[in-house]
């Protein structure tokens, strides 16, 4: 940023010589300002993590700590339900972020277009991203009930027989996942407005002149143009269902049995278990698998964005 | 290196505000002082705890007693580890006694008591469960529990039946349940631990089996899946699953519902500990009278038993300052006259473990059941009394075999690979 001279400038070209040495003073901060921040992020952050990475490798109890080596990542790995956890939080993250950006984008399409109740549809598609993530939880879980919930009495009426959603194996992961698009496709559809509605009109006139109608309109200006947005959804969405667990715990505690155990439930229980050792391991087995999974697909949309 | 330097005081700075909240209650010049209390806040804990303080205090109008709770569970487990490792716990808590005690580091965080006149009525057979290394460091709060089946004795008067003294005779039972309309096993997987109960109340017939069990198992030479009689708890958990003998909805029920479902006589059997029924009787009073016990059943009727489950224990941190008044209140918990002020309150769920403490006349089904077991001698403590070593995981096993995603030989080796787990995290020798 060059600061505004006193005074009129003549003309174009570089502002005279003796300008940037003040500039630079002026907007340098003494160090000693960045010392409170300094020692919030070293205190809250950088120390837990190293000593994290640290409790990692010890067998700890609260009370005292044993150096082990790598036998926590040893045992946490040959953890028998890691297996079907992993399987769970891929899945998991990829059916959240697919529907998220799916639904996302056609809520979009039609929040950006010319309808009467445009203002208060918005509101309503964004009510639930406000809502605590525990609430929600609890409240679908009422819902889902197999008697006495809400969705199966509503399909008792249209005769459908509705099952025990989240007491039953097969159903379990996939009603909390869609219960988290629920909650987070209101975010999504937030980015895709804000991304539909940065496309300039030119497009849209040009597909107009030449004869082109409503699909033309999405398929060739809307959807590649609003790739942005479905490149920042995919990163949210996908990172967050990777590290997703307030809402399968509160839901199901990864039951039954072990069949919506996501990573991250699992190193909770082992917290619960009083492994304090072990379930560090876990966290940074997840920091790296996150980061493993994250980096290349921001690195890929990343470049496909550039190319869009 | 700052950075080192700057850590350092950081955590300096931390640690002491830790350490100056902790000391709220000094005594007063005028001799009076104010014990705190921990408890758990199931509603069982919470009366007996009041019940217990109301009557001390009045007896020692110079010490105050303020009751304040956590939740229970692994979720408490930890804040009673993270207090006690910060020196920030309460004088006098409520925790459980067995393989939970041993994860607290007693010879370093508890007031030892071996010896110490508190404990002159304690029963003997008690002092284990709160002791390590041969130290005793509690007095039981409350009664032992029964773990087992608790039953409807309207259905089974109804239905003509008889307490099963063999599994075979359960099942049977279970068919004419079945039979006549109503739910006979009642399963609530939704509070995961409440699943647990089948292959832990059956603890009594697997010593019946195999007396050295426990020793074996702690020293890494017995398994739940190699050995029969143990395995037999995941095998009637799988059975009862594949007769279809569990209410429809099993899988996302909760404890209170089942509860209800058996006082109400909707389900007939409910894998269950006794304490689940005192705070019951005063919205369902017919949990009083028509809920009784009776142990789960093994192989052979002539070795008929059943599991119980020691009190909890109340221990005094080591860093109180209230040494004296808070073993003048562990003396009292662990008094006759506590066990009556207790009663006055609280039903008790099975026998106390008090020497001159008795049931009242008016005692509820289940307890006066459980009675019956321990008079004639025909009780063992659960196997988490007898060992230090209980798997974590053992909850979801079971609501796997019982919901029939896991055949029962699998779940018991997944549960032997859990108990490993565990025992390495301890430092037990031979794992």
């Amino acid at each position: 940023m060059t600061k505004q001279e006193t005074g009129p400038r003549t003309g174009p070209g570089p502002a005279p010589g003796h300008a940037r040495p003040s500039v630079r003073r002026k907007s340098a901060y003494p160090y000693a300002l960045y010392l409170p921040a300094g020692i919030v992020f070293l205190v809250i952050f950088l120390v837990p993590t190293v000593m994290a990475f640290y409790f990692a490798l010890t067998r700890w109890t609260l009370f005292d700590s044993e150096f082990v080596g790598l036998q926590n990542f040893q045992d946490f790995l040959a953890e028998q339900n890691l297996r079907i956890g992993f399987q769970n939080t891929i899945v998991y993250a990829v059916v959240t972020s697919g529907l998220k950006v799916v639904l996302g984008l056609l809520l979009g399409v039609l929040l950006t277009s010319k309808l009467r109740l445009r203002g208060f549809l918005r509101s309503v598609v964004f009510f639930p991203t406000l809502v605590s993530t525990v609430a929600v939880g609890i409240t679908f879980a009422m819902l889902l009930k197999p008697q006495t919930g809400l969705v199966n009495q509503a399909l008792a009426l249209v005769g459908v027989d509705g099952r025990d959603w989240l007491g039953d194996a097969t159903t379990a992961l996939l009603s909390v996942a869609l219960v988290d698009v629920w909650k987070g496709v209101g975010l999504a559809t937030v980015i895709y407005i804000a991304g539909i509605m940065s496309i300039p009109q030119e497009y849209y006139q040009a597909v107009a002149v030449d004869g082109g109608g409503a699909w033309h309109r999405f398929r060739h200006v809307t959807l590649p143009l609003s790739w942005p947005a479905t490149y920042s959804v995919i990163i949210l969405s996908f990172i967050g269902g990777l590290r997703s667990f307030d809402l399968i715990w509160t839901m199901t505690r990864g039951g039954p049995g072990f069949t919506s155990d996501t990573i991250a439930s699992i190193i909770y229980k082992q917290y619960q278990a009083g492994f304090f050792g072990l379930s560090t391991a876990g966290n940074v087995i997840l920091f790296l698998v996150v980061t493993a999974i994250a980096v290349p697909l921001n690195y890929y949309l990343g470049k496909r964005q550039v190319a869009a | 290196m700052t950075g080192a330097v700057l850590a350092v005081l950081a955590m300096a700075a931390l640690s002491s505000c830790g350490s100056s909240s902790g000391a709220g209650s000094e005594p007063a010049a005028d001799g009076s002082v104010t014990l705190k209390f921990l408890i758990d806040n199931s509603q069982a804990t919470v009366d007996t705890a009041k019940a217990l303080t109301e009557a001390f205090m009045k007896a020692n109008p110079t010490i105050t007693i303020e009751t304040e709770t956590r939740p229970g569970g692994s979720e408490g487990d930890n804040i009673i580890k993270t207090r006690l490792s910060t020196g920030d716990m309460s004088d006098v808590f409520w925790y459980n006694s067995g393989s939970l005690l041993q994860a607290l580091n007693p010879a370093q965080t508890l007031v030892d008591l071996t010896g110490d006149p508190v404990l002159a009525n304690v029963q003997k057979d008690f002092l284990p469960v709160v002791s390590q290394d041969g130290k005793a460091y509690g007095v039981p709060g409350g009664t032992a529990m029964g773990g087992g089946i608790l039953y409807n004795r309207k259905v089974y008067e109804q239905l003509k039946l008889e307490v099963p003294k063999t599994w075979a005779n359960f099942m049977a039972n279970n068919e004419k349940i079945k039979a006549a309309g109503i739910a006979p096993v009642i399963g609530t997987f939704k509070d995961t631990w409440t699943s647990q109960l089948f292959v832990l109340g059956d603890y009594y017939n697997v010593q019946a089996a195999a007396p050295d069990f426990a020793q074996k198992y702690t020293a890494n030479q017995a398994k739940f899946a190699t050995t029969p009689a143990a395995k037999a708890g995941f095998d009637h958990l799988a059975e009862v699953h594949a007769k279809g003998f569990m209410q429809e909805g099993f899988g996302s029920a909760t404890n209170d519902q089942g509860m209800k479902m058996l006082v109400e006589g909707k389900g007939a059997h409910y894998p269950m500990l006794s304490a689940q029924l005192p705070p019951l009787v005063s919205t369902l009073p017919q949990a009083a009278t028509d809920v009784g016990f009776f142990g789960i059943p093994g192989t052979d009727a002539a070795k008929n038993g059943a599991t119980i489950w020691e009190p909890a224990g109340i221990y005094i941190a080591r860093t109180t300052e209230n040494l004296d008044a808070a073993k003048k209140f562990l003396a009292f918990v662990a008094s006759p006259a506590g066990a009556e002020a207790t009663n006055a309150v609280v039903q008790p769920a099975g026998p106390y473990r008090i020497a001159g403490a008795k049931l009242p006349e008016d005692a509820i089904q289940v307890a006066k059941d459980l009675q019956v077991y321990v008079d004639e001698g025909r009780t063992a403590p659960a196997l988490e009394f007898v060992s230090p070593v209980k798997g974590p995981s053992l909850e979801q096993i079971t609501v796997a075999v019982g919901s029939g995603l896991t055949p029962p030989a699998e779940g018991a080796a997944q549960y032997d690979k859990d108990v490993e787990k565990q025992a390495k995290q301890l430092g037990l020798a031979g794992w």
